[in-house]
């Protein structure tokens, strides 16, 4: 994820230790003043996020790695920085939660990447990859999307993507999107009127409520344009499985040897959290009879699951908080008892 | 003959500075400052969370808004990515020595190449009269109703004492804004504090004891006095670092 972020032209990166994302700050630390960037080792989680602040202010690709307690410290920073409408990747290398709670992998974080997080009412592109390959690819777009939207984008891994090794093709960096000048950056206002990036809007005349409306267009534009899912047999699924980031991967090796024993199982990973690829589940649902959800939490994704189906089948959860991970065979049990169940019996079947 | 004018570097435009204040004092002196020293078209400046929220409403250069206590961080982020700007922080007291301790401390200490101009009113302005960690022992505010106590309010924080200790400071001084003596002595320390970045001599700070009638709940007359008679003994003027 470091080194994708140096290919994409990321030039300054400011982050605080904790376990499990040391790797990042601590590759930072050598590799950007190598590639000519910027890596300071900040005092506060909260101080780190405001050196992003300045940076994208001033211009740069920028980019903050954390882990979950972290995360929540950088919420008043992400928030202005939505509100200014600027530029950054944050990733969040999730562990378990709440409190400070222990360093095995979790995604007890899903709520907080998807509904703001911080205070006010805006979003974050989350992205959620489930294979080093894909956080690599994913962190490069992360720079592209974040510029193209002026939007801050998150990264949500856990401790297994955190610290887990797998081959990796270093992929020189593609953009993905044409980025229009930055006419809003601080470089000081020489031949030009002077600039303020500011969040404050006391407008008499609802300019607060304006500046809402716009950010609100903005997150529907976004909507319309990015929505990424893996998909595996779903055309003729009676049971979709899903589950994002590495859940979503062991959840597929279930599926596969479902499908091996005959059983008639899709499955859908989606890979942006933010926006949610709804539509995929909408088709889903159109030949599936029911769903299942799996999670490292108590049950935070099922939710816009079932709002992107608006209920029309069955939706089962299996997970647990704390560092728990499912198994295959856990998975596979699971797909089997619902399987067994005839499709008639499960109720609530609306469309 | 001298003929005293608007400095460029300001809009013309009303300030929301109650009358007495002495923000006012302090923006021109940092104004004109920028404009003798031809910085305007090259400077970036960092407006607080506090009285001086809507400094970008005056000065007219390049303006970021942080939140309250993060000036110094934005101001690293934004000085280590563009070196050859001039990048300042305006704060006041709850912004740098409250809620923004850490980040004023650890960007002193890493020796950031940037200009501070700290306003010190002990008190809290904007939110109305609070308790500032600068608030003077006895000193009455709205939540110190029977004057400030060592007991659990602990003695007020002298931040140029404190930052004189740390390896990265350059510049260190007190000044005041309550005499026309203490005027031209703060600009010329602030001053020295901006020319000290354009020599890249690192971290400068220049503390300003300032008026708050309002809050204080004192005529303009009266605040003079306060600051003359009441802070300076607290907050001795002066150079704490020069290096």
């Amino acid at each position: 994820m470091a080194e994708a972020a140096i290919q994409a032209g990321c030039r300054f990166f400011a982050g605080y230790p904790i376990t499990p994302q040391n790797e990042v700050p601590e590759y930072m630390s050598w590799r950007m003043p190598q590639a000519g960037g910027v890596f300071i080792q900040a005092e506060s989680e909260v101080a780190a996020i405001n050196m992003i602040f300045g940076a994208s202010a001033a211009g740069a690709r920028c980019m903050t790695s954390s882990s979950s307690p972290g995360i929540s410290l950088k919420q008043e920073g992400i928030s202005y920085i939505a509100a200014a409408e600027l530029p950054c990747v944050i990733a969040n290398m999730q562990r378990g939660g709440p409190g400070l709670g222990n360093i095995r992998a979790s995604q007890g974080d899903y709520f907080q990447a998807v509904k703001s997080g911080g205070h006010g009412d805006y979003h974050l592109i989350v992205v959620a990859p489930a294979t080093l390959q894909e956080l690599y690819t994913l962190t490069m777009n992360a720079f592209d999307w974040a510029d193209y939207y002026r939007n801050p984008v998150m990264i949500l891994g856990d401790g297994i993507l955190g610290q887990m090794a797998e081959p990796v093709e270093i992929l020189p960096y593609q953009p993905i999107l044409e980025i229009p000048e930055k006419d809003y950056i601080l470089t000081g206002c020489r031949g030009r009127l002077s600039r303020v990036i500011k969040t404050l809007i006391l407008d008499p005349a609802d300019g607060l409520v304006r500046h809402n409306e716009h950010l609100q267009e903005k997150y529907k534009r976004i909507e319309s344009e990015i929505s990424l899912c893996e998909e595996y047999q779903t055309a003729d699924a009676e049971l979709v499985v899903t589950g994002f980031g590495v859940t979503g991967r062991i959840a597929k090796a279930a599926v596969r040897k479902a499908r091996k024993k005959g059983l008639a199982v899709g499955w859908i990973r989606p890979i942006t959290l933010w926006p949610f690829p709804k539509q995929a589940y909408q088709e889903a649902v159109r030949a599936a009879s029911k769903m299942l959800v799996v999670e490292m939490n108590h049950g935070q994704m099922i939710e816009d699951v079932k709002l992107a189906t608006e209920c029309a089948v069955p939706t089962e959860f299996m997970g647990k908080g704390g560092g728990w991970y499912p198994d295959e065979k856990s998975i596979l049990d699971k797909i089997e008892s619902m399987i067994k169940q005839p499709a008639a019996a499960a109720k609530g079947r609306v469309s | 003959m001298a003929v005293f004018k608007r400095t460029p570097i300001l809009k013309d435009q009303l300030t929301h500075y109650c009358p007495g204040c002495g923000h006012g004092i302090a923006h021109r002196l940092v104004a004109e400052v920028i404009d003798e020293l031809g910085i305007r078209e090259r400077t970036i400046g960092t407006a607080p969370v506090g009285c001086a929220v809507l400094l970008y409403n005056y000065f007219n250069c390049d303006v970021i808004e942080c939140a309250h206590g993060r000036s110094p961080a934005v101001a690293t982020g934004i000085k280590r990515v563009q070196p050859d700007k001039i990048v300042f922080t305006y704060q006041g007291d709850g912004d740098l020595a409250a809620i923004g301790t850490a980040e004023t401390i650890h960007a002193a200490n890493r020796g950031e190449n940037i200009t501070v101009i700290f306003v010190n009113n002990a008190i809290y302005g904007m939110t109305g009269g609070q308790m500032a960690p600068t608030t003077m022992l006895g000193q009455v505010t709205t939540t110190t109703q029977h004057g400030r106590g060592g007991q659990g309010e602990g003695p007020p924080i002298k931040v140029c004492e404190l930052l004189s200790t740390l390896g990265g400071v350059c510049y260190l001084e007190r000044t005041a804004v309550s005499t026309p003596k203490d005027v031209m002595n703060a600009k010329r320390a602030i001053k020295k504090a901006f020319q000290n970045q354009i020599d890249g001599k690192g971290f400068s700070l220049v503390e300003v004891l300032s008026m708050c009638p309002t809050d204080w709940k004192l005529s303009p007359a009266q605040s003079v006095d306060f600051v003359n008679e009441k802070m300076k003994p607290v907050f001795p003027l002066g150079v704490y670092k020069d290096q």
